[in-house]
């Protein structure tokens, strides 16, 4: 199949919330800044952030800045804007987080051609302005 | 370790509705068709739905996606005397034949003597799955899943299937194989809502609405309500029908599949998997069974390539190995033989979601029931086990084994 370049998603259609355990991630992307979430004890990594380590049962989290490169880990190739159903190519994948081992992001791509996606394909951070004043890291090839 | 609960209870009563294309169940209420599909279902089994004192739910009581089932409102409007057991599973479809396993648990506690476990489904354009995830309020959670446009459950597998294709080389031709050898168990079956047989042309014609997924990978979006009344093994030989004995049935799922397609988070090999491999290993543990031991299995089709991966997961082919088992044709049923093709099990010899009708996995008990019955429309002859599956979603999933009495 051939689709064409993949676009991000518009930023003013999409709008996030966060509670106190997500914000240090929506925060530090405001600042165009890539972090996951990882235990302050053990150091393993989980994203979403969610309260409690799974590893270990520690409360204490560190936020560290990442590298903001990731891989392609699955990819899926969409053709139409879900807000409207216009014709729209976008490639939503999942990556694994350079420098946090165990982490993935959700996130768009750009930069190539649908069809020229593939897993394992090397990606950067690529700030897109969403609602409400905060910043969606999504992906460019690398 | 044989299940404590093993042959105790049995469903002994099936009901549904009329299956309607999504919204076309209208100006029919969600209540009056849970309701017709419990009367009916006590009809079969030959009882009065007076006597129905239990509730065993799924899907968190779901009646659909939106709206609820509340066993007060059930009471009232059927007119039950008393009720002594109501509980539900929770999460979605997943939950489905674990409900029996929920219906057994209150019988063998003694809390009630006749359940019922139910869906009714009503997609009217406010309800629709296909787009719930992307029609959903976002929410600290999903705020890092829904921005990247993942908003119907299709785009959610089709993540997964690109990972299964990627590691395994798995086949767009094996999907087809599973779209097509489960329509061809439409043609005789009047309830179902595509009955035609499907071409190789229409097939590869079906716009791919999340590659590598195409619409008919996809399954039917329909109205309509199912009920099954499961029951204790004494009252069961009173009932009209030959008892579907619950041979075994476990819900649950472990730590890497989670929240699963919610969270994308799972690492291989769980996450080109269906979540599955915990509940069938312990259904296999309980009884003493294996896949191969199965004359039928009803597997939850909500996407064809979920299919290719349960049959993975509960052993009737390696990790992997899915496609070409596929491709063989193990999954076809063939009257001329007694049902089995090539030394398979037969798959939704109803035509499963995909087919016949979608009722968020209901119509797959149903056809185990009649199949260990004997009165399957599409019968595997001399069937004694039936495997029925819940759908791939976050945990809990489920699996149950029926067997004939």
């Amino acid at each position: 199949m051939s689709y064409g370049p993949a676009r991000a998603l518009p930023g003013d259609q999409i709008k996030i919330t966060t509670n106190p355990d997500t914000e240090p991630f929506w925060e530090a992307a405001k600042e165009h800044k890539l972090t996951a979430c990882q235990c302050g004890d053990c150091g393993k990594f989980r994203m979403p952030p969610t309260p409690v380590c799974p590893e270990c049962g520690s409360r204490k989290k560190d936020w560290p800045a990442l590298p903001g490169t990731a891989t392609v880990f699955s990819y899926v190739v969409c053709n139409k804007n879900p807000k409207n159903g216009e014709d729209y190519i976008y490639v939503p994948i999942v990556v694994d987080l350079d420098g946090a081992p165990g982490a993935r992001l959700n996130a768009n791509v750009s930069g190539c051609n649908a069809e020229d996606v593939t897993i394992g394909m090397k990606v950067t951070v690529d700030w897109t302005p969403i609602q409400d004043g905060w910043v969606l890291p999504n992906f460019k090839k690398a | 370790m044989a299940w404590s609960h093993q042959d105790k209870t049995a469903i002994v009563g099936i009901g549904a509705t009329d299956y309607y294309v999504r919204g076309k169940s209208w100006p029919r209420t969600i209540n009056d068709m849970a309701a017709e599909a419990i009367m009916n279902a006590c009809a079969d089994a030959g009882i009065s739905h007076k006597q129905i004192d239990g509730f065993a739910y799924y899907s968190t009581a779901g009646a659909g996606y939106l709206d609820k089932f509340d066993t007060a409102s059930l009471m009232e409007t059927l007119g039950m005397p008393h009720i002594s057991y109501s509980a539900t599973l929770t999460s979605g479809g997943g939950g489905c034949p674990g409900a029996i396993g929920l219906a057994t648990a209150g019988l063998m506690n003694e809390d009630c003597t006749y359940t019922v476990t139910l869906m009714a489904l009503q997609q009217l354009p406010q309800h629709r799955l296909g787009v719930v995830f992307g029609a959903s309020a976002p929410n600290p959670e999903n705020s890092f899943l829904q921005p990247s446009g993942l908003v119907g459950p299709g785009h959610l597998m089709s993540m997964l299937t690109r990972r299964h294709m990627h590691l395994y080389g798995t086949k767009p031709e094996a999907l087809k194989e599973i779209v097509q050898a489960t329509r061809a168990n439409t043609h005789n079956r009047p309830k179902a809502v595509r009955r035609n047989p499907l071409s190789d042309e229409e097939y590869w014609g079906s716009p791919m609405l999340a590659d590598p997924l195409r619409r008919l990978d996809f399954c039917l979006e329909t109205d309509g309500a199912v009920a099954v009344i499961t029951t204790t093994m004494d009252r069961a030989k009173d009932c009209r029908h030959k008892p579907a004995v619950v041979h075994a049935c476990a819900h649950g799922g472990q730590r890497e599949w989670g929240r699963a397609f919610a969270w994308m988070g799972m690492p291989d090999p769980h996450f080109a998997s269906s979540g599955h491999k915990f509940t069938a290993d312990r259904v296999w543990a309980q009884s003493g069974l294996k896949a191969q031991d199965m004359d039928v299995a009803l597997i939850y089709d909500h996407f064809s390539p979920m299919v290719l991966m349960q049959l993975e997961d509960y052993g009737f082919c390696e990790k992997g190995e899915g496609s070409d088992y596929v491709l063989s044709g193990k999954i076809r049923y063939d009257a001329a033989t007694g049902g089995k093709v090539n030394g398979g099990v037969p798959v939704n010899t109803h035509g499963g979601n995909l087919n016949e009708a979608y009722i968020i996995g209901m119509t797959h008990i149903v056809e185990g029931v009649e199949q260990v019955r004997g009165t399957a429309i599409n019968q595997v002859k001399d069937a004694e086990f039936a495997l029925v599956s819940g759908g791939p979603a976050s945990l809990p999933v489920s699996s149950l084994i029926l067997r004939r009495a």
